[in-house]
């Protein structure tokens, strides 16, 4: 028995983002103004206030920042932070891995993994190929 | 040169209980409150202004304030979870200075035990209008899990061992030997906490917390007042308060917002961490509590696994004192929000009344910290400083 995540649930802001990732696309927001991008996704930039936040493909590529194994559960897993290329980390597990072989700095790369009710695709990583 | 008053705590209590299966939560909270009333050597009707978290019942202080039938013309329910109570304090001496009121009662408590609650894995509530929601719950995110990423990249930072984490959990458990209500009266070494099991990598079942049933309160009031009870001095000379979140996605977990409030109540209370004879420091986790002594000044930022070596934390022994009482990792750690008892450990050093095996000789200067939130999600830190007079 593996880990199933539970569904999100979207919000109108956000909605773009898991229809996108239904599509099989990793979309962050960029700010137009300010060129940097964040994480988790908003309308508004979190550095310059500003409303002019575009969805933007991102490489699915990135290195892990901090991860624990959660290993007492009935379904042990890896939760973790994992730092994209395109700058802003994020909160997501580590998936098709040897949990006890993981490192701080490791590559990684995106694995879309159904969530629990099979309805939604959920931005996972795994490690990359050696 | 005395430091200028900000105001006084005048009473201080602890729920004796760790488990209340016959308590309800309301009554735990008017248990605390008249409490540490008592202790001051006031009553009731005294109180005029009520300072409480969610933890208690019903529309914030509404009501706990008609249950204990207080009659207040100052309320505060100020929530920054397990930090709220110090927060409390800081809120409380500015609204006395203000003139809001002049004997503020701060309460906590909470059945956690008797609700299912009594294991670490917490799930998070369950709001979707939290905007981090979405992101953050599909991924199974929980307290060990959040804490175990930041001892992670501590160890990976700076080299911290899984030995060197131990020691805080040891230092505890010789200071909860002396507590009788403890939850844990066993002396541990580092073997036991090392060798027992990983439950989120790299902590072990040891680095963690209690979770316990019970509560707190406290009296802070104005000097004409406090000077008139019959009770030591403790005199609220610092405080300071730091939300910390996420930065868009640009963080680093191992820094704690105790950088930002310790370096407020330290410049408002004049004096500096050499001059600290005691400390209360959240112990959620192990490393909960390191964290807090390198981001308040304590040791330099990543030399705090080789800080709390040997003892250095263990009253009579080590450099600084700390959580006399046993801490959240042996004594108490009431409704997961533990600011409440660091800062009644603190006033009791100060007082000179903590067990005499564990008491700070001419213990001057206390500090008291607490972490609410989840270190490495988001979280706020909250400093008081206190002083004998």
């Amino acid at each position: 028995m593996t880990y199933q995540n539970p569904a999100p649930e979207p919000s109108p802001d956000s909605l773009p983002f898991w229809q996108a990732a239904n599509r099989g696309e990793f979309l962050i927001k960029q700010c137009e103004e300010c060129d940097q991008a964040h994480w988790y996704p908003r309308p508004c930039c979190p550095f310059c206030a500003s409303a002019k936040t575009v969805w933007r493909q991102a490489s699915g590529r990135g290195k892990i920042y901090s991860y624990s194994y959660l290993r007492r559960m009935a379904e042990p897993y890896v939760i973790a932070y994992v730092t994209l290329e395109e700058g802003p980390t994020m909160m997501t597990n580590i998936v098709d891995c040897d949990p006890e072989a993981l490192s701080i700095g490791q590559p990684v790369t995106l694995v879309f993994k159904p969530s629990q009710d099979g309805e939604q695709a959920v931005p996972l990583f795994r490690p990359l190929e050696p | 040169m005395p430091h200028s008053a900000l105001a006084y705590i005048a009473g201080a209590y602890e729920h004796p209980l760790r488990n209340a299966p016959d308590t309800s939560v309301a009554q735990l909270h008017a248990e605390v409150a008249f409490g540490a009333l008592a202790d001051a050597g006031l009553s009731k009707d005294d109180v005029d202004g009520f300072f409480c978290g969610p933890d208690a019942p019903g529309t914030g202080p509404l009501s706990l304030a008609d249950y204990m039938n207080l009659k207040l013309r100052h309320v505060d329910t100020t929530n920054t979870s397990g930090s709220s109570y110090l927060i409390h304090v800081a809120h409380a001496a500015q609204a006395i200075a203000a003139g809001k009121c002049n004997v503020a009662l701060i309460t906590l408590a909470g059945r956690p035990r008797q609700q299912g609650k009594s294991k670490g894995a917490l799930k998070r509530a369950d709001d979707p209008n939290q905007p981090d929601f979405q992101w953050e719950s599909p991924f199974g995110i929980q307290i060990l899990g959040v804490y175990g990423m930041v001892a992670q990249r501590h160890r990976n930072l700076y080299g911290t061992t899984a030995e060197q984490m131990a020691w805080v959990k040891v230092a505890a458990s010789h200071h909860a030997q002396h507590n009788p209500h403890a939850m844990l009266r066993d002396v541990v070494t580092v073997e036991d906490v090392v060798n027992s099991p990983l439950v989120a990598d790299p902590l072990h079942r040891l680095d963690c917390c209690v979770v316990t049933d019970g509560g707190g309160a406290l009296i802070v009031t104005r000097p004409e007042i406090a000077k008139s009870l019959k009770r030591p001095l403790v005199k609220v000379i610092g405080c300071g308060e730091a939300p910390v979140g996420q930065n868009g996605g640009y963080m680093e977990i191992t820094d704690t917002g105790a950088q930002r409030s310790g370096a407020t109540a330290f410049a408002q209370a004049g004096v500096k961490p050499a001059d600290i004879g005691y400390v209360s420091l959240y112990d959620s986790f192990t490393i909960t509590a390191m964290l807090q002594i390198e981001d308040l000044g304590f040791c330099p930022k990543g030399e705090v696994g080789r800080f709390v070596m040997d003892g250095n934390l263990i009253s009579g022994v080590g450099r600084l004192p700390f959580n006399t009482d046993g801490g959240g990792l042996c004594n108490n750690h009431p409704v997961n929000r533990g600011g409440m008892t660091k800062a009644i450990e603190a006033v009791r050093q100060i007082r000179g009344e903590a067990h005499p095996a564990v008491q700070v000789p001419d213990c001057r200067l206390a500090l008291a910290n607490a972490i609410g939130g989840q270190l490495g999600v988001r979280h706020a830190s909250s400093t008081i400083i206190l002083e004998r007079e």
